[in-house]
């Protein structure tokens, strides 16, 4: 038996090759383990280098455009010249209206799911929902959008139709995250509380959330990057590609900075010409989009050690 | 009295949490009404069959043509050939943050994951239009670099963070007592990670890699960008391509409203509605019985 094992690679039943075959197996063995290790390092660093390559692009070339000029000034001469002030206004409303929406729905989804419902039925099917929503891609959110809050209540392209385009593509987010934040307040506030005789609300009210708020507000921070960097969602419903005024209502039309980069890329007048616009834009978009998550991230950690502390 | 008063307001309270919870089943219920709504009607100009294996999209010629064939083709392609660079970078990287980093290298590999996660898709079309399509034009000595392989090469990055942040997940939940018998037996790390734990992760793992397909086919500006834009069915991976997303976003602009071109463009947001519907209860499905299975084992 041991004889015809030990002739070719040994198997996980027969795992005590004889002395003379020991080194050169193991060495192998031990070879094909660097080997595949050494794969799975440079995967994670290709995700690495292309995170850097992409920052190093946009960063290299769009910081040369940055000026308190471009950030403070409207786009002129047909968009090859001027600032991005109104893209980035527009962009600031949308995504906090997003937030102003989705905020609320999703902690009141999350405490729900968290702190009353029951395990059963129910329960499954709110899931259902949140989970094929957070799957929907981004552009059927924008035909939702356009068909529902535009046509059918009247809104038309505008401000609030993208705001409230946005909140529905991330209430997923926002659940996910509160979700998260009030598994990790300990279940011993809430016995202690309730053991006092405060009712299921005030415990919630005055244990529960004053406790996950610093982590809830996190989650509220990653929609609002989330919202800030989508286009599809809002190109039917609530961008265009130049309006001089800005929003003086939530029915007006928008300048977004995603939509801006978009435009300026694919359609503007010249785009070779306007390539220092569209790296400008995109810096600014990134370092708010990615702050943002940086800021969350970081936040959320130092809360989870205060915690625990 | 006030007893009763107390627990009449107790329970009303969770009616009202309970009436808000429902708000993402009903948006869901919602979207997929709409969609039906305004993308039937393409079925008064062309049948289901025309439709969906029809050749030709010349949707403002005069009679206009509503073939969706090839724009579903290439939806398929780009998130095939996506997955083929995004499924081996995400699951190993998930292994190596999992099983292999020290702790100090996964604390910074990981927010760098997420991070690229975060990148606006905007940004990552700009980069795959300026950076990607020249240098691929270059290497491979093609007419135009931006094609299906770019829009694949892009739509791959994007993917990479879903497919291994619940990789990871699934590769965690696998108890260590399992990868301390296999060591125990002699095993290397590298066959119990292959052996021991990547098929006790296996269905975690195969959600994973739907959700990041999911997220491929259904990401809207990379194609609309990088994919080249024209409707046809792609014979190489360096053909110019439209996948469905992208002609929506291309075209919704310019249809008129309530037209043929309308419904049309509709019906290609129930096809991909569909498309990822099915994807996400596939992972849906693998996900509960991933949970049953840890928990009954």
């Amino acid at each position: 038996m041991r004889k015809m094992k030990k002739t070719d690679h040994p198997t996980t039943i027969d795992n005590k090759p004889s002395a003379h075959a020991l080194p050169s197996h193991l060495a192998r063995r031990r070879a094909v383990q660097a080997f595949f290790f050494f794969l799975f390092r440079t995967s994670a660093f290709i995700n690495a280098a292309a995170l850097f390559l992409v920052g190093y692009f946009v960063i290299s070339n769009g910081y040369s455009v940055i000026s308190w000029d471009f950030l403070s000034k409207p786009p002129t001469d047909s968009m090859t010249k001027g600032g991005i002030m109104p893209a980035i206004i527009g962009t600031f409303y949308l995504s906090a209206g997003a937030i102003l929406i989705a905020l609320p729905v999703g902690v009141a989804s999350a405490i729900y799911m968290n702190e009353y419902a029951r395990k059963g039925r129910v329960l499954r099917i709110i899931r259902f929902g949140i989970n094929n929503l957070a799957g929907v891609p981004s552009i059927v959110f924008g035909l939702f959008g356009l068909a529902f809050f535009c046509i059918v209540l009247k809104t038309g392209v505008s401000l609030i139709a993208g705001a409230l385009t946005l909140a529905a593509l991330t209430l997923p987010v926002v659940i996910g995250a509160t979700e998260e934040a009030l598994k990790a307040v300990p279940d011993t506030y809430r016995e202690a509380s309730l053991a006092l005789g405060a009712t299921k609300w005030q415990t919630i009210y005055r244990v529960v959330i004053p406790t996950a708020l610093p982590e809830i507000l996190t989650g509220a921070i990653l929609g609002l990057g989330r919202a800030a960097g989508e286009t599809a969602p809002i190109m039917f419903t609530a961008a265009v590609y130049f309006t001089p005024i800005l929003p003086s209502s939530i029915f007006d039309e928008v300048m977004a900075l995603p939509y801006h980069i978009y435009v300026l890329a694919t359609a503007g007048i010249n785009i070779a010409e306007t390539r220092p616009l569209q790296y400008g834009t995109a810096l600014v978009l990134i370092v708010l989009v990615c702050g943002m998550n940086l800021f969350a991230i970081i936040v959320r950690s130092r809360m989870r050690k205060k915690l625990k502390g | 009295m006030q007893q009763s008063g107390r627990q009449l307001s107790e329970v009303s309270i969770k009616t009202v949490f309970f009436i808000i919870a429902l708000a993402s089943i009903t948006t869901l219920l919602l979207i997929s009404l709409f969609l039906f709504l305004e993308g039937l009607p393409v079925l008064k100009s062309v049948s289901l069959k025309q439709f969906i294996f029809g050749n030709l999209w010349y949707p403002t010629d005069e009679p206009p043509l509503f073939g969706a064939f090839p724009l579903i083709v290439a939806s398929g392609c780009v998130t095939a050939l996506s997955a083929l660079f995004s499924v081996p970078l995400g699951i190993m990287t998930a292994i190596y943050i999992a099983e292999i980093a020290n702790k100090k290298v996964a604390e910074i590999v990981k927010p760098t994951v997420e991070t690229l996660a975060s990148l606006p898709s905007v940004v990552v079309g700009l980069f795959g239009m300026v950076v990607v399509a020249p240098f691929l034009q270059r290497v491979f000595n093609i007419p135009v670099g931006l094609n299906l392989f770019n829009a694949s090469l892009m739509l791959g990055f994007m993917a990479v963070p879903t497919i291994c942040s619940i990789s990871e997940d699934a590769i965690n939940s696998v108890p260590d007592s399992l990868r301390e018998a296999s060591l125990a037996l002699g095993a290397t790390r590298f066959e119990t990670i292959v052996k021991i734990v990547l098929p006790a992760g296996a269905s975690g793992i195969a959600t994973a890699v739907i959700l990041g397909m999911s997220r491929a086919i259904g990401e809207t500006m990379v194609v609309l960008m990088v994919a080249g834009g024209a409707a046809i069915v792609p014979y190489s991976i360096f053909d110019p391509v439209r996948p469905m997303p992208a002609t929506i976003a291309a075209e919704m602009a310019e249809a008129p409203f309530r037209s043929e071109h309308y419904h049309a463009l509709f019906a290609i947001g129930i096809v991909l509605f569909v498309f990822t519907f099915i994807f996400n209860l596939t992972a849906d499905v693998l996900a509960t019985r991933f949970k049953k299975k840890q928990l009954g084992g």
